[in-house]
């Protein structure tokens, strides 16, 4: 049964893989595996904290810890442990990958809020940054001095202007972020009501490319945005100073150094981005496996039909813009108090068709696919290439020669520079993915039930209705 | 006017379509728990009339009216919340979907959950869904299929769409309920389950059948009244005697020529059209 859900696989390769899978999956295969696993992982980027096979590794064993068969409590000590007490850990000792984590779950969260429009209800968005931006500027706003600029010309604030709002009030504009931010996903969303598919898509864009040209263009008559240099300083909410001090009370030997206020910024932040994730995953989960969950997906099936059989196919289309829209409007506002900056650039058409893509890579309509495409897609824009790039460059800088072809490293054109051909690869690889794995890395399935009526199981009751036989054969 | 045994009245009902009239000026009255058919050779405005019926199109002219209440003009998942419910003559499953799924989708229109309670778990909800669920299972079971609730609509033979779509639309708790050509495609075995399903649900669980069908075998042996259209117009309504010696029936399946000769027998031993 469980080797069903992963969907429809022929060729040997992921014949071979499943039978692999079952096998780590016996007995107590799967606690062992995952524990060290996670400890190698963990103690190789201990002490190696700049070693990007080391991360990937141990990203590599935290997600296996989710796909192996265990214990569900299991599972989630493990989930809150590594988020809780590892990462922040290591993150202390290279602020780099806590960025890097803190970027994938905001995508993550945008990612699984496309989902829905896209995924379960077969809408097309192509606008969908826009509602991370109506979350970026909401806290961009109220959350500097903005306010109080707004029949100034556009530029950095006077010296002396006081912020609009007490910092701590972020908190409650995360809440604030997703209500506007689903009240403009309704507004964005009323086209579905005329359109669909191709024609949507393009609507949408057209919708995402307005809200962008707004913030842009809002610097007068009212200077609400600053126009295209965008806002800047946005606060963040207060330190919390004595769990800072219980921090590196705690942890201070572990880390190796004091942590600084701007360091648990950062431990902080990638926290609540994670919390906002995990109740983004809570929420979508819910949703798809609920009657609103089956009437989305059969209103991507056959919209028609479904309204035949009772499903108010415009309301649930509405619902899924605000639900999808809801997810990315937190997100801004987090973004927004992280980077103390928005500007238009940030919400440009190719960051929306970035989400997009990352939704396909991960398989459309899958909560885990879509995660893993997130953190895919967003690690290799981040650290594969860019790691490369400087690997070359000091190769470039070396004596070192490649033997028989006789090639100086130090002759390598700047051309070959692979972080500029990031887009270029990364092409490829959607290429390849749509050629040989259509329904992405992790493909959706329905959900398989516990029927009384199972296959295998004897059929006592067979006697109660008179027509098996015409049904088994079609 | 409006008789209280009439589950289902139809008044001067007229659907275009741009220049053509698909049904024109079509009266239809049914009385609740009777199984009556309606049929007719290719493009007579059949289906047409059901879409009109189940809200999918809006009529231009003419009133529709279910259990004395009108819903001419109501869109779809209104009528079917006013419990009428319909199968689609080209099968219109939800493929990706499971058989279970289908089935659960049918029975939106009685589930009471909001959104926020959905989102919540509560106990109200899980115990509705835990409902649906079994409710599905025993549809599933008494249209005659077993063992396939975790299977994909989609590949599922033929024969057990059918049945599927039946549950589905059996799970909205119809009290009338429209089948389009609901034994198109299926061989003749095949076709004597159908038929003895539609009668069970009438006779077991009440329900008004509206069929349209093509065999004639179903029709003249399941129906208690026929219509039958031709032209968009009904142009003949009776006891399914009546019908096959009708002539203008026969002309209208057969052609002028073979209403003199002996098309009514041809009719009546289901070898027509």
């Amino acid at each position: 049964m469980k080797a069903k859900t992963r969907g429809a696989a022929k060729s040997p390769v992921s014949r071979n893989l499943r039978s692999f899978g079952a096998a780590l999956n016996k007995g107590k295969t799967p606690y062992i595996l995952s524990m060290v696993l996670l400890v190698v992982g963990t103690v190789l980027v201990y002490f190696s904290p700049r070693s990007i096979p080391a991360f990937l590794l141990f990203a590599i064993a935290a997600s296996l810890a989710y796909f192996l068969d265990m214990k569900k409590w299991v599972k989630l000590g493990l989930a809150v442990l590594i988020a809780v007490v590892i990462v922040p850990i290591l993150g202390a000792r290279n602020i780099f990958y806590l960025e890097v984590i803190f970027q994938i779950s905001v995508f993550a969260a945008l990612a699984l809020g496309l989902n829905i429009v896209v995924g379960f209800s077969g809408l097309l968005n192509f606008g969908y940054m826009a509602f991370y931006a109506v979350g970026a500027y909401l806290w961009g706003f109220f959350g500097s001095q903005q306010p109080f600029l707004l029949h100034e010309i556009p530029g950095t604030a006077p010296p002396g202007t006081h912020f609009f709002m007490a910092a701590d009030w972020f908190y409650l504009f995360i809440f604030l972020g997703v209500i506007v931010a689903a009240v403009v996903g309704l507004v964005m969303g009323l086209p579905v009501l005329r359109v669909r598919g191709d024609y949507l898509a393009i609507i949408t864009l057209g919708c995402g490319e307005i809200i962008r040209q707004l913030a842009n263009n809002l610097d007068k008559p009212l200077n609400l945005t600053n126009g295209p240099q965008g806002i800047t300083p946005i606060q963040r909410p207060t330190l919390p100073n004595e769990l800072l001090a219980f921090f590196n009370r705690l942890f201070e030997p572990l880390v190796g150094h004091k942590v600084t206020g701007s360091q648990f910024y950062d431990i902080m932040f990638y926290l609540i981005a994670v919390i906002v994730v995990v109740v983004v995953i809570v929420v979508t989960y819910r949703l798809e496996d609920s009657k609103i969950g089956r009437a989305w997906a059969a209103i991507r099936e056959d919209e028609l039909a479904a309204q035949a059989m009772g499903i108010p196919a415009n309301k649930l289309k509405l619902g899924a813009f605000a639900v999808g829209a809801s997810f990315a409007g937190a997100m801004g506002v987090l973004f927004a108090a992280s980077r103390t900056f928005v500007s238009p650039e940030s919400f440009t058409f190719l960051q929306s068709v970035g989400v997009l893509t990352m939704v396909i890579l991960g398989g459309i309509g899958s909560i885990s696919g879509v995660i893993i495409g997130a953190a895919v897609v967003t690690v290799l824009n981040l650290q594969v290439l860019q790691s490369f790039s400087l690997y070359l460059a000091q190769l470039r800088q070396s004596e070192a020669v490649i033997p028989i072809i006789n090639f100086h490293w130090k002759d390598l054109s700047n051309q070959l520079d692979p972080s500029k051909y990031q887009r270029l690869v990364f092409g490829i690889i959607l290429i390849l993915m749509m050629i040989y794995r259509p329904a992405g890395i992790i493909p959706a399935a329905r959900r398989k039930r516990e029927l009384k009526a199972s296959p295998e199981g004897p059929e006592n009751d067979a006697s109660d209705q008179a027509e098996p036989k015409g049904a088994d054969r079609g | 006017m409006a008789d209280t045994a009439l589950i289902l009245e139809t008044r001067d009902v007229v659907k275009r379509f741009g220049g053509l009239t698909a049904v024109n000026k079509m009266t239809f009255a049914m009385e609740a728990g009777r199984i009556y058919s309606i049929i007719g050779p290719n493009g007579a405005g059949k289906t047409t009339f059901f879409n009109a019926l189940s809200g999918l199109y809006k009529p231009e002219e003419g009133t529709i009216s279910f259990e004395g209440r009108r819903i001419d003009g109501l869109v779809p998942e209104k009528v079917t919340a006013l419990h009428m419910a319909r199968t689609f003559q080209n099968i219109r499953l939800f493929g990706g979907m499971t058989v279970v799924e289908n089935i659960m989708v049918g029975a939106y229109t009685r589930l009471r959950q909001s959104a926020v309670q959905t989102v919540l778990r509560t106990k109200a909800y899980k115990a509705e869904e835990a409902r649906a669920e079994a409710r599905a299972e025993e549809l599933m079971r008494y249209v005659g299929l077993r063992g396939v609730g975790n299977e994909l609509a989609g590949s599922l033979p033929y024969g057990g769409q059918r049945r599927v779509e039946i549950a589905r639309a059996l799970a909205s708790e119809p009290r009338l309920l429209l089948l389009d050509e609901p034994t198109a495609g299926m061989n003749p075995a095949e076709t004597e389950d159908a038929t003895s399903l539609f009668r069970r649900l009438r006779d077991e669980l009440g329900i008004t059948i509206l069929l349209i069908e093509h065999d004639m075998r179903v029709v003249m042996n399941i129906s208690e009244r026929i219509s039958v259209m031709d032209y968009g117009e009904k142009i003949a309504e009776g006891e399914p005697k009546e019908i096959a010696s009708n002539p203008k029936v026969i002309e209208a399946y057969l052609g002028r020529g073979a209403a003199a000769g002996g098309g009514a027998a041809d009719i009546a031993s289901g070898d027509a059209p």
